[in-house]
Protein backbone atom coordinates (compact mmCIF):
# COMPACT_ATOMS: atom_id res chain seq x y z
CA UNK A 1 0.00 0.00 0.00
CA UNK A 2 1.35 3.45 -0.57
CA UNK A 3 2.38 5.73 2.04
CA UNK A 4 3.18 9.31 2.42
CA UNK A 5 6.48 9.95 1.35
CA UNK A 6 8.83 11.69 3.58
CA UNK A 7 9.50 14.44 1.55
CA UNK A 8 5.62 15.06 1.40
CA UNK A 9 6.03 15.73 5.70
CA UNK A 10 9.07 17.38 4.78
CA UNK A 11 7.07 19.84 2.42
CA UNK A 12 4.29 19.82 5.05
CA UNK A 13 7.21 21.07 8.17
CA UNK A 14 8.96 23.57 5.82
CA UNK A 15 5.37 25.01 4.55
CA UNK A 16 4.17 25.31 8.24
CA UNK A 17 7.71 27.32 9.54
CA UNK A 18 6.96 29.67 6.50
CA UNK A 19 3.77 30.25 7.69
CA UNK A 20 4.96 31.05 11.05
CA UNK A 21 8.24 32.93 9.75
CA UNK A 22 5.73 34.99 7.39
CA UNK A 23 2.35 34.52 9.63
CA UNK A 24 0.06 37.01 10.78
CA UNK A 25 2.12 38.99 13.32
CA UNK A 26 0.82 41.28 15.61
CA UNK A 27 -2.41 42.72 15.01
CA UNK A 28 -2.64 45.06 11.68
CA UNK A 29 -3.67 48.32 11.53
CA UNK A 30 -6.12 48.83 9.04
CA UNK A 31 -8.39 46.29 10.22
CA UNK A 32 -9.21 47.87 12.87
CA UNK A 33 -12.82 47.24 14.46
CA UNK A 34 -14.02 50.03 16.64
CA UNK A 35 -17.05 49.60 18.78
CA UNK A 36 -18.78 52.18 21.60
CA UNK A 37 -19.55 50.77 25.26
CA UNK A 38 -22.74 51.17 26.01
CA UNK A 39 -22.60 48.86 29.29
CA UNK A 40 -22.29 51.00 32.28
CA UNK A 41 -18.88 49.12 32.02
CA UNK A 42 -16.20 46.72 30.63
CA UNK A 43 -14.10 44.88 32.44
CA UNK A 44 -10.67 43.52 30.82
CA UNK A 45 -9.23 40.06 31.76
CA UNK A 46 -5.41 39.47 31.44
CA UNK A 47 -6.87 36.22 28.82
CA UNK A 48 -9.33 34.66 27.21
CA UNK A 49 -10.61 32.71 29.86
CA UNK A 50 -13.14 33.21 33.04
CA UNK A 51 -10.27 32.65 35.35
CA UNK A 52 -7.82 35.37 34.55
CA UNK A 53 -7.93 38.36 36.74
CA UNK A 54 -9.58 41.57 35.47
CA UNK A 55 -6.82 43.87 35.16
CA UNK A 56 -8.73 46.70 33.81
CA UNK A 57 -12.30 48.55 33.37
CA UNK A 58 -13.64 50.26 30.21
CA UNK A 59 -16.68 52.97 31.22
CA UNK A 60 -19.74 53.81 29.17
CA UNK A 61 -19.15 55.50 26.03
CA UNK A 62 -15.50 54.72 25.39
CA UNK A 63 -14.58 54.01 22.15
CA UNK A 64 -12.44 50.97 21.99
CA UNK A 65 -11.24 48.72 19.07
CA UNK A 66 -11.72 45.43 18.94
CA UNK A 67 -8.31 43.40 18.08
CA UNK A 68 -9.62 40.06 17.79
CA UNK A 69 -12.07 37.00 18.38
CA UNK A 70 -11.10 33.41 20.56
CA UNK A 71 -13.84 31.74 20.79
CA UNK A 72 -16.45 33.58 23.02
CA UNK A 73 -13.66 36.23 24.10
CA UNK A 74 -12.92 39.77 22.67
CA UNK A 75 -9.89 41.30 22.52
CA UNK A 76 -10.02 44.83 23.17
CA UNK A 77 -7.98 47.98 22.91
CA UNK A 78 -8.25 51.23 24.60
CA UNK A 79 -7.55 54.48 22.87
CA UNK A 80 -4.50 54.52 25.71
CA UNK A 81 -2.94 50.99 24.21
CA UNK A 82 -4.25 49.35 27.06
CA UNK A 83 -5.11 45.39 25.58
CA UNK A 84 -7.30 42.81 27.34
CA UNK A 85 -10.00 40.38 26.73
CA UNK A 86 -13.88 40.42 27.15
CA UNK A 87 -16.72 38.17 27.39
CA UNK A 88 -19.26 37.76 25.27
CA UNK A 89 -21.98 38.39 27.51
CA UNK A 90 -20.22 42.16 27.72
CA UNK A 91 -19.95 42.92 24.34
CA UNK A 92 -23.78 42.24 23.02
CA UNK A 93 -24.51 45.47 24.67
CA UNK A 94 -21.86 47.51 22.81
CA UNK A 95 -22.30 49.68 19.96
CA UNK A 96 -21.33 50.47 16.27
CA UNK A 97 -20.13 54.08 16.38
CA UNK A 98 -23.46 54.40 13.85
CA UNK A 99 -25.21 53.61 17.13
CA UNK A 100 -26.37 50.50 15.96
CA UNK A 101 -25.72 47.54 18.33
CA UNK A 102 -22.82 45.14 16.95
CA UNK A 103 -24.12 42.34 15.42
CA UNK A 104 -21.99 39.38 16.55
CA UNK A 105 -23.81 36.97 13.95
CA UNK A 106 -23.71 33.89 16.24
CA UNK A 107 -25.01 31.34 14.82
CA UNK A 108 -27.16 30.53 17.81
CA UNK A 109 -30.11 28.28 17.92
CA UNK A 110 -32.16 30.81 17.00
CA UNK A 111 -30.64 31.29 13.80
CA UNK A 112 -29.46 27.32 14.23
CA UNK A 113 -32.13 26.50 10.83
CA UNK A 114 -30.92 29.33 8.69
CA UNK A 115 -27.15 27.25 9.00
CA UNK A 116 -26.26 26.06 5.51
CA UNK A 117 -22.59 24.19 5.89
CA UNK A 118 -22.35 21.10 8.29
CA UNK A 119 -19.03 19.50 8.93
CA UNK A 120 -17.83 16.72 11.60
CA UNK A 121 -16.01 13.61 12.45
CA UNK A 122 -17.35 10.32 13.85
CA UNK A 123 -15.93 6.90 15.27
CA UNK A 124 -17.92 3.48 14.78
CA UNK A 125 -18.09 0.21 13.15
CA UNK A 126 -18.46 -1.11 10.19
CA UNK A 127 -19.66 -5.17 9.75
CA UNK A 128 -16.80 -5.52 12.82
CA UNK A 129 -14.43 -3.51 11.83
CA UNK A 130 -13.61 0.18 13.60
CA UNK A 131 -14.37 2.79 11.66
CA UNK A 132 -13.28 6.74 11.53
CA UNK A 133 -15.76 9.01 9.43
CA UNK A 134 -15.29 12.68 7.89
CA UNK A 135 -18.65 14.06 6.82
CA UNK A 136 -19.54 17.62 5.43
CA UNK A 137 -22.87 18.53 3.68
CA UNK A 138 -24.77 21.44 2.10
CA UNK A 139 -28.62 22.16 2.82
CA UNK A 140 -30.83 23.26 0.16
CA UNK A 141 -33.85 23.40 2.65
CA UNK A 142 -34.24 23.38 6.16
CA UNK A 143 -34.98 19.84 6.16
CA UNK A 144 -32.64 18.70 3.21
CA UNK A 145 -29.09 18.58 2.55
CA UNK A 146 -26.69 16.80 0.35
CA UNK A 147 -23.79 14.86 1.91
CA UNK A 148 -20.61 13.71 1.60
CA UNK A 149 -18.88 10.99 3.15
CA UNK A 150 -15.22 9.76 3.99
CA UNK A 151 -14.37 6.82 5.95
CA UNK A 152 -11.02 4.98 6.10
CA UNK A 153 -12.08 1.46 7.49
CA UNK A 154 -9.73 -0.19 9.77
CA UNK A 155 -10.45 -4.19 10.43
CA UNK A 156 -8.63 -7.36 11.24
CA UNK A 157 -8.88 -9.13 8.13
CA UNK A 158 -9.10 -5.95 5.72
CA UNK A 159 -8.78 -2.13 5.46
CA UNK A 160 -10.54 0.37 3.10
CA UNK A 161 -11.79 3.42 2.50
CA UNK A 162 -14.81 4.66 0.90
CA UNK A 163 -16.41 7.65 0.18
CA UNK A 164 -20.48 8.51 -0.24
CA UNK A 165 -22.46 11.28 -1.63
CA UNK A 166 -25.85 11.08 -0.14
CA UNK A 167 -29.21 12.98 0.76
CA UNK A 168 -30.55 13.60 4.09
CA UNK A 169 -33.35 15.09 5.17
CA UNK A 170 -33.63 16.30 8.89
CA UNK A 171 -37.57 15.60 9.79
CA UNK A 172 -37.97 18.32 12.23
CA UNK A 173 -35.12 20.40 12.33
CA UNK A 174 -36.02 22.61 14.22
CA UNK A 175 -36.02 20.17 17.76
CA UNK A 176 -32.79 19.76 19.65
CA UNK A 177 -33.04 16.14 19.32
CA UNK A 178 -34.23 15.46 15.95
CA UNK A 179 -34.37 11.91 13.77
CA UNK A 180 -32.68 12.06 9.97
CA UNK A 181 -32.94 9.70 7.16
CA UNK A 182 -30.64 9.40 4.86
CA UNK A 183 -29.97 7.48 1.03
CA UNK A 184 -26.85 7.40 -1.49
CA UNK A 185 -23.83 5.58 -3.05
CA UNK A 186 -20.45 5.90 -3.33
CA UNK A 187 -17.33 3.73 -3.38
CA UNK A 188 -15.56 1.33 -1.19
CA UNK A 189 -12.00 0.02 -1.89
CA UNK A 190 -10.85 -2.45 0.37
CA UNK A 191 -7.53 -4.26 0.92
CA UNK A 192 -7.28 -7.42 2.34
CA UNK A 193 -4.28 -8.04 4.66
CA UNK A 194 -0.95 -8.73 3.51
CA UNK A 195 -0.71 -12.03 6.59
CA UNK A 196 -3.82 -13.31 4.21
CA UNK A 197 -3.52 -15.45 1.28
CA UNK A 198 -2.79 -12.89 -1.09
CA UNK A 199 -6.05 -11.61 -3.05
CA UNK A 200 -6.34 -8.42 -4.94
CA UNK A 201 -7.93 -5.36 -3.98
CA UNK A 202 -11.50 -4.37 -4.76
CA UNK A 203 -12.90 -1.64 -5.81
CA UNK A 204 -17.03 -1.61 -5.94
CA UNK A 205 -19.84 0.86 -5.72
CA UNK A 206 -21.64 1.04 -2.48
CA UNK A 207 -25.64 2.03 -2.11
CA UNK A 208 -26.82 2.81 1.37
CA UNK A 209 -30.04 3.86 3.22
CA UNK A 210 -29.83 4.67 7.08
CA UNK A 211 -31.37 6.84 9.93
CA UNK A 212 -29.55 8.31 12.76
CA UNK A 213 -30.38 11.27 15.14
CA UNK A 214 -28.56 14.94 15.64
CA UNK A 215 -28.73 16.23 19.11
CA UNK A 216 -28.29 20.11 18.73
CA UNK A 217 -25.68 21.12 21.84
CA UNK A 218 -25.17 24.62 21.98
CA UNK A 219 -23.98 27.36 19.97
CA UNK A 220 -22.93 25.88 16.63
CA UNK A 221 -22.14 22.41 17.11
CA UNK A 222 -23.82 19.44 17.89
CA UNK A 223 -23.47 15.32 18.06
CA UNK A 224 -25.02 12.62 15.53
CA UNK A 225 -25.41 9.24 15.88
CA UNK A 226 -26.21 7.02 12.56
CA UNK A 227 -26.79 3.58 11.42
CA UNK A 228 -26.35 2.60 7.43
CA UNK A 229 -27.56 -0.49 5.70
CA UNK A 230 -25.07 -0.73 2.86
CA UNK A 231 -25.17 -3.21 0.12
CA UNK A 232 -21.24 -3.14 -1.64
CA UNK A 233 -22.44 -4.49 -5.47
CA UNK A 234 -19.38 -6.93 -5.51
CA UNK A 235 -18.12 -8.53 -8.87
CA UNK A 236 -19.32 -11.68 -7.32
CA UNK A 237 -22.88 -13.27 -7.70
CA UNK A 238 -23.92 -11.92 -4.56
CA UNK A 239 -23.91 -8.51 -3.45
CA UNK A 240 -22.55 -7.91 0.22
CA UNK A 241 -24.66 -6.56 3.38
CA UNK A 242 -23.15 -4.34 5.70
CA UNK A 243 -24.57 -2.71 8.96
CA UNK A 244 -22.55 -0.12 9.58
CA UNK A 245 -22.81 2.57 12.99
CA UNK A 246 -21.32 5.59 13.31
CA UNK A 247 -21.59 5.45 17.34
CA UNK A 248 -20.77 9.42 18.17
CA UNK A 249 -19.49 11.88 15.87
CA UNK A 250 -19.36 15.40 16.50
CA UNK A 251 -20.79 18.23 13.90
CA UNK A 252 -20.34 21.89 14.06
CA UNK A 253 -22.42 24.23 11.16
CA UNK A 254 -20.98 27.30 9.91
CA UNK B 1 -63.62 126.40 27.11
CA UNK B 2 -63.71 125.74 30.79
CA UNK B 3 -63.38 122.20 30.25
CA UNK B 4 -60.79 122.07 27.29
CA UNK B 5 -58.48 124.33 29.10
CA UNK B 6 -58.55 122.12 32.40
CA UNK B 7 -57.80 119.21 29.92
CA UNK B 8 -54.89 120.98 28.18
CA UNK B 9 -53.54 121.39 31.76
CA UNK B 10 -54.08 117.72 32.84
CA UNK B 11 -51.76 117.05 30.01
CA UNK B 12 -49.19 119.08 30.13
CA UNK B 13 -48.92 118.36 33.82
CA UNK B 14 -48.60 114.14 32.82
CA UNK B 15 -46.20 114.99 29.90
CA UNK B 16 -44.07 117.32 32.56
CA UNK B 17 -44.09 114.27 35.08
CA UNK B 18 -43.90 111.29 32.41
CA UNK B 19 -41.62 112.11 30.39
CA UNK B 20 -38.31 112.92 32.33
CA UNK B 21 -39.27 109.43 33.55
CA UNK B 22 -38.29 107.96 30.39
CA UNK B 23 -35.06 109.28 30.36
CA UNK B 24 -34.36 108.46 33.96
CA UNK B 25 -35.04 104.39 33.22
CA UNK B 26 -32.25 104.77 30.23
CA UNK B 27 -30.07 106.30 32.62
CA UNK B 28 -28.26 103.21 34.35
CA UNK B 29 -27.38 101.52 30.15
CA UNK B 30 -24.20 101.26 28.53
CA UNK B 31 -24.22 103.78 25.76
CA UNK B 32 -22.76 100.97 23.30
CA UNK B 33 -26.46 99.03 23.55
CA UNK B 34 -28.72 101.30 22.42
CA UNK B 35 -31.75 98.87 20.86
CA UNK B 36 -30.77 101.50 17.50
CA UNK B 37 -27.71 99.21 16.47
CA UNK B 38 -29.97 96.24 16.38
CA UNK B 39 -31.95 97.08 14.16
CA UNK B 40 -30.22 95.22 11.32
CA UNK B 41 -30.98 92.38 12.45
CA UNK B 42 -33.09 89.80 10.17
CA UNK B 43 -36.60 90.73 10.23
CA UNK B 44 -37.77 87.22 10.85
CA UNK B 45 -36.44 86.89 13.76
CA UNK B 46 -38.39 89.45 15.77
CA UNK B 47 -41.72 89.00 13.86
CA UNK B 48 -43.03 85.17 14.81
CA UNK B 49 -43.66 82.25 12.56
CA UNK B 50 -47.22 82.58 11.06
CA UNK B 51 -49.85 80.39 12.78
CA UNK B 52 -51.46 79.52 9.57
CA UNK B 53 -50.20 79.22 5.99
CA UNK B 54 -46.88 77.40 4.44
CA UNK B 55 -44.79 75.86 7.46
CA UNK B 56 -41.60 77.42 7.58
CA UNK B 57 -38.87 75.13 5.92
CA UNK B 58 -35.89 76.63 7.55
CA UNK B 59 -34.20 73.60 9.76
CA UNK B 60 -34.74 74.52 13.81
CA UNK B 61 -31.52 73.34 14.68
CA UNK B 62 -28.66 72.64 12.03
CA UNK B 63 -26.51 70.48 13.14
CA UNK B 64 -22.34 70.66 12.63
CA UNK B 65 -21.79 66.92 13.09
CA UNK B 66 -18.77 65.43 10.86
CA UNK B 67 -20.17 62.37 9.19
CA UNK B 68 -17.61 59.57 9.98
CA UNK B 69 -16.77 56.67 7.10
CA UNK B 70 -17.85 53.31 8.69
CA UNK B 71 -16.21 50.22 7.28
CA UNK B 72 -17.76 47.42 8.58
CA UNK B 73 -14.95 45.10 9.25
CA UNK B 74 -15.04 41.69 9.85
CA UNK B 75 -13.97 40.52 13.59
CA UNK B 76 -10.41 38.71 13.25
CA UNK B 77 -11.45 35.40 14.67
CA UNK B 78 -8.87 33.28 15.91
CA UNK B 79 -9.84 30.20 16.99
CA UNK B 80 -8.20 27.77 14.44
CA UNK B 81 -4.41 26.74 15.29
CA UNK B 82 -2.05 25.21 13.13
CA UNK B 83 1.41 23.79 14.17
CA UNK B 84 4.30 21.54 13.42
CA UNK B 85 6.08 19.35 15.68
CA UNK B 86 9.22 17.70 16.88
CA UNK B 87 9.48 14.98 19.57
CA UNK B 88 10.70 11.50 20.34
CA UNK B 89 8.16 8.38 19.86
CA UNK B 90 9.20 4.94 21.74
CA UNK B 91 7.74 2.20 19.63
CA UNK B 92 7.21 -0.97 21.75
CA UNK B 93 9.50 -3.03 20.62
CA UNK B 94 11.00 -1.53 18.01
CA UNK B 95 13.33 1.55 19.96
CA UNK B 96 12.36 4.75 20.41
CA UNK B 97 13.10 7.93 17.41
CA UNK B 98 12.11 10.97 16.24
CA UNK B 99 8.74 11.89 15.65
CA UNK B 100 7.68 14.99 13.57
CA UNK B 101 4.09 16.44 12.62
CA UNK B 102 1.83 18.70 12.36
CA UNK B 103 -1.28 19.57 14.28
CA UNK B 104 -4.67 21.73 13.56
CA UNK B 105 -6.63 22.49 16.15
CA UNK B 106 -10.24 24.35 16.08
CA UNK B 107 -11.12 26.12 19.77
CA UNK B 108 -15.08 25.72 20.35
CA UNK B 109 -15.30 27.70 23.46
CA UNK B 110 -12.73 28.70 26.37
CA UNK B 111 -12.56 24.66 27.40
CA UNK B 112 -12.60 22.50 24.67
CA UNK B 113 -10.91 22.06 21.50
CA UNK B 114 -10.86 19.95 18.66
CA UNK B 115 -7.03 18.39 17.50
CA UNK B 116 -5.97 16.87 14.07
CA UNK B 117 -2.72 15.59 14.08
CA UNK B 118 -0.52 13.48 11.39
CA UNK B 119 2.99 12.54 12.03
CA UNK B 120 6.13 10.54 10.94
CA UNK B 121 8.63 8.37 12.31
CA UNK B 122 10.70 5.67 12.06
CA UNK B 123 10.97 2.07 13.71
CA UNK B 124 14.30 0.80 14.87
CA UNK B 125 15.31 -3.00 15.43
CA UNK B 126 14.00 -5.28 17.76
CA UNK B 127 16.05 -7.22 20.67
CA UNK B 128 15.43 -10.20 19.13
CA UNK B 129 16.52 -9.38 15.64
CA UNK B 130 19.83 -8.12 16.75
CA UNK B 131 20.45 -10.83 18.94
CA UNK B 132 19.79 -13.83 16.61
CA UNK B 133 21.39 -12.65 13.51
CA UNK B 134 18.61 -14.16 11.40
CA UNK B 135 15.68 -12.68 9.13
CA UNK B 136 14.97 -8.98 9.76
CA UNK B 137 10.79 -9.14 11.10
CA UNK B 138 9.94 -6.20 8.84
CA UNK B 139 10.92 -4.98 5.76
CA UNK B 140 12.49 -1.62 4.97
CA UNK B 141 9.36 0.31 4.32
CA UNK B 142 7.29 -1.51 6.95
CA UNK B 143 9.97 0.11 9.20
CA UNK B 144 7.90 3.70 8.13
CA UNK B 145 5.58 4.73 10.79
CA UNK B 146 2.99 7.06 10.10
CA UNK B 147 -0.47 8.23 12.36
CA UNK B 148 -3.09 10.56 12.56
CA UNK B 149 -4.97 10.99 15.31
CA UNK B 150 -8.82 13.39 15.69
CA UNK B 151 -8.89 13.94 19.28
CA UNK B 152 -10.70 16.32 21.80
CA UNK B 153 -9.05 18.04 24.28
CA UNK B 154 -10.20 20.33 27.42
CA UNK B 155 -8.02 22.89 28.78
CA UNK B 156 -8.19 21.85 32.06
CA UNK B 157 -6.03 24.07 34.23
CA UNK B 158 -5.64 27.66 32.34
CA UNK B 159 -3.15 29.70 33.91
CA UNK B 160 -0.35 32.15 33.80
CA UNK B 161 3.49 31.83 34.20
CA UNK B 162 5.40 34.82 35.53
CA UNK B 163 9.22 35.32 34.11
CA UNK B 164 10.28 38.08 36.54
CA UNK B 165 8.50 41.13 37.52
CA UNK B 166 7.04 42.49 34.25
CA UNK B 167 6.07 39.37 32.37
CA UNK B 168 3.40 37.38 32.30
CA UNK B 169 2.67 34.49 29.81
CA UNK B 170 -1.45 33.12 29.61
CA UNK B 171 -0.68 29.09 29.79
CA UNK B 172 -3.13 25.91 29.71
CA UNK B 173 -2.22 22.51 31.10
CA UNK B 174 -5.05 20.56 29.07
CA UNK B 175 -5.89 16.76 28.43
CA UNK B 176 -6.45 15.28 25.25
CA UNK B 177 -7.97 11.89 24.26
CA UNK B 178 -9.25 10.44 20.45
CA UNK B 179 -9.05 8.00 17.60
CA UNK B 180 -7.30 7.89 14.27
CA UNK B 181 -5.12 5.17 12.88
CA UNK B 182 -1.00 4.27 12.57
CA UNK B 183 0.25 2.14 9.58
CA UNK B 184 3.23 0.84 10.43
CA UNK B 185 4.15 -2.96 9.54
CA UNK B 186 2.66 -3.13 6.62
CA UNK B 187 -1.12 -2.38 7.98
CA UNK B 188 -3.43 0.14 9.31
CA UNK B 189 -4.22 -0.07 12.70
CA UNK B 190 -7.11 1.68 14.57
CA UNK B 191 -5.47 3.33 17.11
CA UNK B 192 -6.61 5.18 20.42
CA UNK B 193 -4.60 7.70 22.03
CA UNK B 194 -4.60 10.26 25.31
CA UNK B 195 -2.44 12.48 27.17
CA UNK B 196 -1.94 15.62 28.37
CA UNK B 197 -0.24 18.84 27.61
CA UNK B 198 1.49 22.20 27.97
CA UNK B 199 0.78 25.27 25.82
CA UNK B 200 2.25 28.76 26.51
CA UNK B 201 1.20 31.38 24.47
CA UNK B 202 4.10 34.07 23.75
CA UNK B 203 2.01 36.29 22.30
CA UNK B 204 -1.66 36.11 21.85
CA UNK B 205 -1.22 34.46 18.30
CA UNK B 206 1.63 32.20 18.84
CA UNK B 207 1.61 29.55 21.14
CA UNK B 208 4.48 26.63 22.41
CA UNK B 209 3.25 23.21 23.14
CA UNK B 210 4.69 20.23 24.83
CA UNK B 211 2.57 16.84 24.43
CA UNK B 212 3.12 13.32 26.16
CA UNK B 213 1.03 11.10 24.13
CA UNK B 214 0.28 7.09 24.65
CA UNK B 215 -0.73 5.51 21.29
CA UNK B 216 -2.27 1.65 21.75
CA UNK B 217 -3.23 -0.33 19.46
CA UNK B 218 -3.15 -4.25 19.19
CA UNK B 219 -0.85 -5.83 17.14
CA UNK B 220 -0.35 -9.92 15.82
CA UNK B 221 3.29 -9.44 14.44
CA UNK B 222 4.91 -12.42 16.10
CA UNK B 223 1.52 -14.80 15.56
CA UNK B 224 0.19 -13.37 18.74
CA UNK B 225 -2.11 -10.63 19.46
CA UNK B 226 -1.31 -7.88 21.76
CA UNK B 227 -1.85 -4.30 23.03
CA UNK B 228 0.93 -2.05 22.54
CA UNK B 229 1.41 1.18 23.97
CA UNK B 230 3.94 3.64 22.30
CA UNK B 231 4.38 6.54 24.24
CA UNK B 232 5.36 10.08 22.77
CA UNK B 233 6.58 13.26 23.95
CA UNK B 234 6.83 16.29 21.47
CA UNK B 235 7.19 19.54 21.36
CA UNK B 236 5.24 21.91 18.54
CA UNK B 237 4.86 25.60 17.38
CA UNK B 238 1.77 26.65 16.72
CA UNK B 239 0.14 30.16 15.57
CA UNK B 240 -3.31 30.92 15.59
CA UNK B 241 -5.42 32.48 12.68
Amino acid sequence: MRRPSTHFFGLLLLALLMMLIIGPGPARADSSHKILIADPFIELHTGPGRGYPVFHVIERGREVTIVKRRTDWFELRTDRGVQGWAPREQMIATLEPTGEPLDLQEPARENYMSRRWQAGVAGGDFSGASMISMFGGYAFSDNLSIELTLNHIIGEFSNGYSATLGLMHVFVPEWRISPYFTLGTGWIHTEPKSTLVQSIDRDDQIGYVGGGLQFYLTRRFMLRSEYRKDVIFTSRDDNEEVDEWKYLGFAFFF
Amino acid sequence: MEVSRLRLLFLIALAATTLPGCALFRRGAPAGTEPVAEAGAPVQQATPAPVTGEPSTAPVIDPQVERREIKHTRIDTEDFEVGAYVGILSIEDFESNVVYGARLAYHLTEDFFLEATVGQSRAGRTSYENLSGSADLLTDSERDYTYYALSAGWNALPGEIFLGKNRAYNTAFYFVAGIGNTTFAGDDRFTVNGGFGYRILPADWIAVHFDVRDNVYDIDLLGEKKIVNNLEAHLGLSIFF
